[in-house]
């Protein structure tokens, strides 16, 4: 293990530490562009040039590896000075499009320059024009190559990470420029990345591009539910100024690191799957009246609902109601529709449904389950019956009632079915966040927050139960579908009182054998594993595949 | 704080007997009702023009000159095919103090100027006239140099300049009042 002095700091680090690595163990901020700790080193900008005892010249950092005894100087006026000349380098065909770039707020060059830079600028001659300015190179990226720095860092993101290779940089000297290899476009499932790791304006997001400025975004932690890999990501939303995106809230997402998880990325499905937050809401609670929908208050509708679900037990029995979950809610709001449903109700009649069919995977992070929170359900034990015996007591008649929970079931079951279905059921309850065609059949619609709308957990595939943030006030009238649950729950004259979704996961991890031990300060911003590794919910997954083949 | 004490000069005799002081200030302001009332006339016959009369500015049709670097309302400089210099970067609708400014961008067909203002609001009734916007823009594209000052409305609506409104202010040029020049 070397041990080395950088600034006259002196720290001992693993072999194999760069020189920027051990420095910002010890709290000193060394410059790169090209570096990237996800990528191989390239070693090519030459703004985290350092001066090192007994070498005769300044050695980058990046690529330099601690070795036993070395004296490091990362911060002096000399090196300061080193820098400001790599820049001044850098920028002499940069373009001053700041005020139109999208990068402008979070941009490298803008950082480093009020750092390092404040320089008269010594070059007069003609700057050289490259090719692509504003053009598009694929579905989610724009390229302006005047911009390019040269860091090479999308060309490596594509050949040793998304291994689609299908950018390079062309041409010589300062008529190097980045493009696409000739009859390809920059389009494969992670193409949004190179949009992240670009340090300058050079890539920028298509989605994004014009909507807002980055200075007006605030950011809050939380897990993408996209699929049952659970990336970790940020919401970028714009509370300042709503005229922006047409009263859009959410503006981006972007990853954030996890090593257990996503690393530093994240697939374009989920980055680009945030639209729901604010598309096609669904914002007052409804009744159905014929064909005609008339809003009601909360407490309205939900006592109405309490009076229609006890005349369906009464006229019934309690296994008319069947209840369709879905692997879409946290495990705080499955664990209030555990104790609400199967507790306080004693329903027989429950199954956990995905809202969506099975996709695609690969071997990164795509996951072939589209659900965040699968693992949990099945941790919870929430899966009663399958859902083809609920269809099955529908169509014989004996399930009369059906609680949705966001699932379309003209899209899952196809159209003349799912009417059929409904034909049959005298009372279709739709709790959810967007309309459906299914929503607009039920007769009563209760909207629900989305995940960027409260704070709760999802359980990934691997069994790693993560924290998400709330971004946002639930919009319209929505409420977190715990809180709905908790609503009805009074109106039925049963008690579910939970303050924050902080106590239900308290109760949650004291009942629940799986999440035995955690607690929301114990899964701090990485996320826990289900303290019993999983295996008990193993199982339960192959009981469950074992339900779907029969 | 210390506390400043003012002395009053006392009252003399002839202040204090009252009826001499009325008659002075009655006098005082005759004359200059007499005067101004002569170079007035004289000037509406055309006489005597080189003499002030009141210096009370005759406003609306008298109109006092503005000093060049006044602050008034806004407008939109534009380029040479009339669309506007602005790149909706966005700079004064930040350092606006008021946040009155509202714009929305979007993308110009011609790459080298690529973003361009789709709407560009200002609420005249909220500004400050404090010309930060003018002062942050790096594109010469706002100005406050209309030299319009009257700008009324019956209502809030009213007060809100839209892109047109702020790149054609000579659109407005009958109602407004301009010094003479
Ligand atoms: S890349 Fe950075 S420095 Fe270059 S124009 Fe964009 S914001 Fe400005
Ligand atoms: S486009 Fe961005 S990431 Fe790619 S080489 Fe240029 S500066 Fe680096
Ligand atoms: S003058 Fe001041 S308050 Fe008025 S629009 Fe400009 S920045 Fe805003
Ligand atoms: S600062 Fe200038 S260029 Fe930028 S948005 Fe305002 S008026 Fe337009
Ligand atoms: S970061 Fe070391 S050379 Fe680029």
């Amino acid at each position: 293990m070397p041990t080395l002095t950088i600034d006259g700091k002196t720290i001992t680090v693993e072999p194999g530490t760069n020189l920027i690595q051990a420095a910002e163990k010890l709290g000193i901020a060394i410059p790169y562009y090209c570096y990237h700790p996800g990528l191989s080193i390239a070693g090519n900008c030459r703004i985290c040039l350092v001066k090192m005892e007994k070498s005769p010249k300044p050695i980058i950092a990046c690529q330099t590896l601690c070795q036993e005894g070395m004296v490091v100087d990362a911060s002096s006026p000399e090196v300061g000075k080193l820098r400001q000349a790599v820049l001044e380098f850098l920028l002499i065909n940069h373009p001053l499009d700041c005020p139109v770039c999208d990068q402008a707020g979070e941009c490298w060059l803008q950082d480093y320059y009020m750092e390092f830079g404040l320089y008269d600028p010594k070059f007069n001659e003609q700057k050289v024009k490259k090719h692509f300015k504003a053009t598009p190179i694929g579905p989610t990226v724009t390229l302006d190559s005047e911009r390019c720095i040269l860091c090479s860092r999308c060309v490596r993101f594509t050949d040793e990470i998304s291994k689609t290779h299908e950018l390079g940089i062309f041409d010589r000297g300062d008529h190097s420029e980045i493009g696409i290899y000739p009859g390809k476009e920059l389009r494969n499932n992670y193409s949004g990345n190179v949009v992240d790791i670009c340090p300058v304006g050079a890539l920028t997001d298509r989605d994004f591009r014009f909507k807002c400025r980055v200075w007006y975004l605030t950011s809050t932690d939380s897990i993408c539910p996209g699929c049952s890999n659970g990336c970790n990501i940020q919401i970028h939303v714009n509370r300042e100024r709503p005229h922006h995106a047409k009263g859009e809230r959410v503006m981006r997402l972007k990853p954030r690191y996890n090593a257990e998880v996503n690393q530093w990325w994240m697939c374009d499905a989920g980055r680009y799957g945030y639209k729901f937050i604010d598309k096609d809401r669904i914002l007052i609670p409804e009744r159905r009246e014929g064909s005609l929908f008339k809003e009601e208050e909360w407490e309205k509708l939900l006592g109405s609902l309490a009076s229609s679900i006890a005349a369906l037990f009464e006229r019934y029995e309690q296994n008319a109601l069947g209840i369709c979950l879905s692997p879409q809610l946290s495990n705080e709001d499955l664990f209030m529709a555990k104790k609400f449903f199967e507790e306080q109700l004693g329903l027989p009649q429950i199954t956990v449904l995905s809202p969506s069919p099975e996709g695609d995977q690969d071997d990164f992070l795509i996951k072939s389950d589209k659900n965040p929170n699968t693992r949990g359900a099945l941790a919870l034990g929430l899966s009663k019956v399958s859902f083809e015996e609920i269809i099955q007591r529908i169509q014989k008649g004996k399930i009369k009632g059906l609680y949705l929970f966001g699932q379309d079931l003209l899209a899952l079951l196809g159209e003349s079915k799912a009417k059929e279905i409904f034909g049959k059921l005298e009372l279709i309850i739709f709790q959810g966040s967007n309309q459906n065609a299914t929503s607009k059949l039920a007769h009563v619609v209760l909207p629900s927050a989305t995940y960027a709308e409260k704070d709760g957990t999802f359980t990934n595939h691997a069994g790693r139960v993560q924290r998400f943030w709330k971004a946002l006030e639930p919009l319209g009238q929505s409420l977190p579908d715990g809180e709905i649950l908790r609503r009805l729950a009074s109106e039925m004259g049963t008690l579910l009182e939970f303050e924050t979704p902080e106590a239900i996961f308290e109760d949650l991890a004291q009942s629940i054998a799986a999440f035995r031990g955690l607690s929301y300060a114990s899964l701090g911003q990485e996320g826990k594993l289900l303290p019993d590794g999983g295996k008990v919910v193993a199982r339960a997954v192959r009981h469950e595949k074992e339900d779907s083949r029969e | 704080m210390s506390t400043k004490v003012m002395h009053h000069r006392p009252l003399n005799f002839w202040e204090r007997i009252y009826v001499p002081e009325v008659a002075r200030g009655l006098w005082v302001t005759s004359r200059h009702f007499a005067r101004n009332l002569f170079i007035h006339t004289a000037h509406r016959l055309g006489l005597l023009k080189h003499l002030q009369a009141a210096v009370t500015i005759q406003y609306p049709e008298e109109v006092r000159p503005y000093a060049e670097r006044l602050r008034t309302r806004h407008r939109l400089t534009q380029r040479e095919d009339g669309s506007p210099r602005c790149v909706a970067c966005m700079m004064c609708e930040t350092v606006c103090p008021a946040k009155c400014i509202y714009i929305v961008a979007e993308e110009d067909p011609d790459p080298n100027i690529e973003k361009r203002p789709k709407s560009f609001d200002i609420d005249l009734g909220v500004c400050v006239y404090c010309g930060y916007c003018v002062e942050v823009c790096p594109e010469d594209a706002i100005r406050m140099d209309t030299k319009i000052m009257n700008i009324a409305s019956y209502s809030r609506e009213g007060m809100w300049y839209n892109m047109d409104r702020l790149l054609h202010p000579e659109k407005e040029g009958d109602v407004l009042l301009k010094p003479k020049t």
